[in-house]
């Protein structure tokens, strides 16, 4: 174990050094189990510790890493009028997409890491695994060209004011990712909202507008992708083409019901997830899947999942029957192909800490998360979508419930002993 | 009832969804499609009907105390549970029956063959801090170089001197050690070749009053056999409990079985479960193994005189705490003595032998036990010694990996004890052993991919991570089949809240029934001693 050896050698000095020794343990423990043995209490432990559930949760994510990247560079040609098909140009958009997505990624962790580490070191203990699952969903749930200083302040915002002021991992009331995005969202919402955030690189969706390239399109992927043998590249003196809109589903949507929707995206594109979105959301089967994951390992709670997904039938088809606008009589199953419902499910609405905790609980709260959000969606023009403001309300709610079932529970128990 | 708005609910939500989703068709008059919305209406009036009427029957089966649980269903409908529920195994002919969902069995290596060798062991001890609420320094009525007979008493506690706590075999006192602010620790017996018994009267139980029955107990030490829930002490000899629960058989991991402990002991087992039913005013319960294909001993299916209740399911199903709360929940001030078979047949051979018999059949189990087989011993006997040669970064447990006790070659087996289990040491770094580990180990998570196939593991003492802020949520009522919410048990205890302790059924669990928890807590949360927290501070309170 010469790696071992070489590690435990250089350890900072705890007191001397209490940020350095907290960055080192942080780093230790992720490279080498610890050599804990039990003491009291059960002599063996589950397999399963925090570190293991968080990265199994990242790792459920990674399809839609892999496709959100992809569909940045997608969406970007689309606005040109290049690589129709989602596999054309796909160096290009695959370089397009990472350009972006790294930068925003880095900028989370840095900031988010750094916020955890300093306060672990703080408070003398070790740095916990929440930041893991958090760090890598922001990056998801973002614009493609969100400015990176705005979003430093938002993962800053989230983790200070959401998570460390209540005490850390385990501790939050709201979900830490959602906060991020609810900041970005409320403090910048005149350039946050509108067509043309969610494609990347063009200023105005406008016919004839120009798309600037950096000199790392220019000068580094161009002459590496023709050392490649590639035959396409980054074209400077493109133009976003005639008729071109920017618009997702769900403001198409709002605009002139599900037939305005199909006039400009097809089912299975939407389906599929090559439209305008947040990075990581468009995908349903890729989302399906990373839930199917977190479903048969056990980490995320099916409960939350499926009675979320009947709140957001039941209210559709309620809004069926209503019909009073184009967007209420859209047909309830279609309103699961546009927005990020899959991607809040699966990944938002199911963290375990912010969520009710009592298995009766979490499907009242799932139902009400469904049923509330697609009230916003469908009724409020403020807002492109309802899941966020949604998951964030019933965060606020989940104690609440978890008290009534707790009660019936001391209910049930006190009626037995008066029996 | 639950079931009930379910139905209703998915038949509502049926209907709407049909309406809706033809809506837009309607008004183009199509025939069938009205026909058939008619049609699902006139089903859904009719199912109204017999749904109204179902309750209706229920409530009246309810009134007349119909409603028993090991009863038949009196609904209409099957309900979900009976379902899915595993079947009743044909050998179950009398008594009620209940198929637990949660829990999980670990299983490990080293089962005990089932083979009974002499034991080992030349000394024993009373360890006086195996029993909970006792002082710190209870009166010792023996010195060193002491000769007593197995019955003799060897200490009392000052605060209750009623009960006395007697030496499990005969020979020679050879030390009295003290643990931690001069507590007393054990009292070691070198036993004699051939054990002495102090004698005493055979009652007759017909013509024995019950305080007559007590003091007998009380006076041969039999009464220590006996575990009163809430919180796991010694009754009072003035305490006369609501019922008496036996488990017979143990689901915890490598634990004995007891059917193969009792063979031959049916007479002495009867004898205590009629002593016992003495002592309650409610009957006395036998929960009854129904996992196997095979039936249990005869000793326990052809008891008398008590109620045979069956389980199927996974650990922790044989705990007591688990059969206690399924058939009878300890509610307000109820008081629910508790034995293990073996302590049971103790008290029966005080009553058809006329001595305090302390013998034992121990377990010696774990991959590390260089031949896993059962002992006969006698109670508190020498751990190294019935262990036999094990290696140096060995592990031994008095009693089960989940909720034994750690102890060394020199020390003893707890009171109620009757397995031991080796574990080898987890004081190893592994690297990336939190995302790829190099072996297998158990886990209650359906994220290692051992757990889809049968393994048993070889697992050692590792914790698996470090001790981090509860996060996970619903875990632990995957693996605790009771009407309760551990974790918010748990925070209770933490902040002190008596009213919630109380209301969530901290009077219904003892350690051994959350080790399981423990066990599978992501968070490395030590459950076992919050929860003692919890009832130290409750049993102050009462």
């Amino acid at each position: 174990m010469g790696l071992l050896d070489t590690l435990k050698k250089i350890e900072p000095d705890k007191k001397e050094s209490p940020f350095l020794h907290t960055l080192y343990d942080g780093f230790f423990t992720f490279a080498f189990a610890p050599d804990h043995v039990t003491k009291g209490g059960t002599h063996i432990k589950d397999g399963i510790d925090l570190k293991r559930t968080m990265v199994i949760v990242v790792l459920a994510m990674q399809l839609c890493y892999l496709f959100g990247s992809i569909n940045i560079g997608h969406q970007h040609f689309s606005a040109l009028g290049l690589y129709s098909g989602f596999v054309q140009g796909l160096h290009l958009k695959l370089a397009y997409g990472l350009v972006k997505l790294i930068p925003i990624f880095v900028v989370t962790h840095l900031v988010g890491l750094g916020i955890e580490f300093w306060y672990a070191a703080k408070k003398g203990h070790a740095i916990e695994e929440g930041f893991l699952v958090s760090g890598a969903l922001i990056p998801l749930i973002m614009p493609p060209d969100v400015p990176l200083l705005w979003l430093a302040m938002a993962v800053a915002f989230a983790v200070i004011i959401g998570k460390e002021a209540f005490g850390g991992t385990g501790m939050n009331i709201l979900n830490v990712a959602l906060l991020a995005r609810v900041f970005i969202f409320f403090a910048y919402p005149t350039t946050i909202s509108g067509d043309e955030v969610w494609v990347a690189g063009l200023a105005k969706p406008e016919a004839g507008a120009m798309v600037e390239y950096g000199a790392i399109f220019t000068g580094f992927f161009n002459p590496l992708f023709e050392s490649l043998g590639f035959t396409s590249f980054f074209d400077p003196t493109a133009t976003v083409i005639d008729g071109y809109t920017g618009a997702t589903p769900l403001s198409l949507a709002y605009q002139g019901g599900w037939e305005n929707v199909t006039r400009v995206y097809s089912e299975s594109q939407m389906w599929w997830g090559a439209i305008p979105g947040s990075i990581g959301e468009t995908s349903k089967p890729l989302i399906l899947a990373g839930a199917g994951i977190l479903i048969a390992t056990g980490i995320a709670s099916w409960r939350i999942m499926l009675s979320m997904f009947v709140g957001a039938a039941v209210m559709a088809m309620l809004l069926n029957a209503w019909d009073a606008t184009p967007f209420m009589s859209v047909p309830w199953y279609y309103q699961f192909w546009m927005g990020s419902f899959f991607f809040a499910m699966a990944f938002m609405a199911t963290d375990p800490v912010t969520a009710a905790s009592t298995n009766r609980g979490k499907i009242i709260y799932g139902f009400l998360i469904g049923f509330v959000g697609m009230i916003i969606r469908v009724l409020n023009p403020a807002y492109p979508e309802g899941w966020m403001l949604a998951i964030l309300f019933m965060n606020v709610f989940a104690p609440l419930i978890d008290h009534y079932v707790l009660d019936a529970n001391m209910t049930r128990r006190m009626n037995r002993a008066n029996a | 009832m639950k079931n009930n708005i379910l139905y209703t609910f998915l038949v509502a939500l049926f209907l709407f969804s049909s309406n809706t989703a033809f809506a837009a068709d309607s008004g183009s008059g199509s025939n069938i499609l009205n026909l058939s919305l008619w049609g699902l209406a006139i089903l859904v009036i009719f199912f109204l009907i017999i749904q109204v009427s179902d309750n209706l029957i229920r409530i009246e089966a309810k009134e007349s105390g119909l409603d028993n649980k090991s009863q038949a269903s009196v609904s209409l409908f099957p309900s979900f549970s009976n379902m899915f529920s595993a079947k009743k195994p044909s050998y179950v002919k009398e008594g009620s029956f209940y198929a637990l969902k949660a829990g999980h069995d670990i299983a490990l290596e080293g089962i005990a063959a089932k083979v009974v060798n002499a034991g080992a062991a030349t000394t024993y001890a009373i360890q006086p801090q195996n029993f909970v609420g006792i002082s710190p320094i209870p009166k010792v009525t023996v010195a060193v170089g002491d000769e007593v007979k197995a019955g003799d008493v060897v200490c009392f506690d000052k605060k209750r001197p009623n009960i006395k706590y007697v030496a499990p075999v005969s020979g020679e006192v050879i030390a009295v050690n003290r643990g931690a602010k001069r507590s007393i620790k054990e009292v070691v017996i070198l036993a004699d070749k051939e054990i002495n018994y102090k004698s005493f009267p055979t009652l007759d139980l017909a013509n024995t009053s019950r305080e007559a029955l007590v003091n007998h107990l009380l006076e041969s030490g039999a009464w220590t056999m006996i575990n009163q829930r809430p919180f796991g002490i010694i009754p009072d000899a003035t305490d006369v409990p609501k019922a008496v629960f036996i488990s017979t058989f143990d689901s915890a991991p490598l634990a004995p079985d007891l059917n193969f402990v009792v063979a031959g002991q049916g007479a002495a087992f009867q004898k205590g479960l009629d002593v016992l039913g003495m002592l309650t005013e409610g009957s006395v319960h036998l929960g009854l193994d129904a996992r196997g294909t095979d039936a249990p001993s005869t000793v326990f299916t052809d008891a008398t005189g008590v109620e045979k209740h069956w389980f199927h399911g996974k650990h922790p199903v044989g705990n007591v705490g688990i059969q206690i709360h399924h058939v009878s929940p300890i509610a307000g001030d109820d008081k629910v003595w508790t034995l293990g078979v073996q302590e049971v047949i103790t008290i029966g051979k005080l009553f058809t032998e006329g001595k305090f018999d302390a013998s034992r059949i121990i377990a010696v189990t774990g991959a590390e036990a260089s031949t896993p087989a059962y002992v006969s011993t006698y109670l508190g006997a020498n751990i190294g010694a019935l262990a036999g040669t094990v290696g140096d970064n060995v592990r031994l447990v008095s009693g089960d990996v989940l909720s034994g006790v750690q102890k060394s070659k020199e020390e003893f087996l707890d009171f109620r004890d009757d397995q031991i289990t080796t574990i080898k040491e987890g004081n190893e770094y592994e690297m990336f052993g939190w995302l790829a580990p190099m072996d297998a180990r158990p886990s209650v998570s359906q994220t290692f991919l051992s757990g889809l196939v049968d393994v048993t593991y070889e697992a050692n003492t590792n914790t698996h991570g470090e001790k981090r802020a509860f996060v996970v949520t619903g875990q632990y009522e995957k693996v605790l089949p009771m009407d309760i919410y551990p974790q918010h048990l748990m925070k209770a205890i933490i902040v002190n809240d008596f009213e919630r302790m109380d209301g969530l059924g901290i009077n219904e669990l003892l350690e051994e029934d959350v080790a399981l928890c423990e066990f599978a807590c992501t968070s490395k949360q030590p459950l076992q001693s919050i929860l003692r927290e919890g009832l130290e501070i409750m049993r102050e309170q009462a």
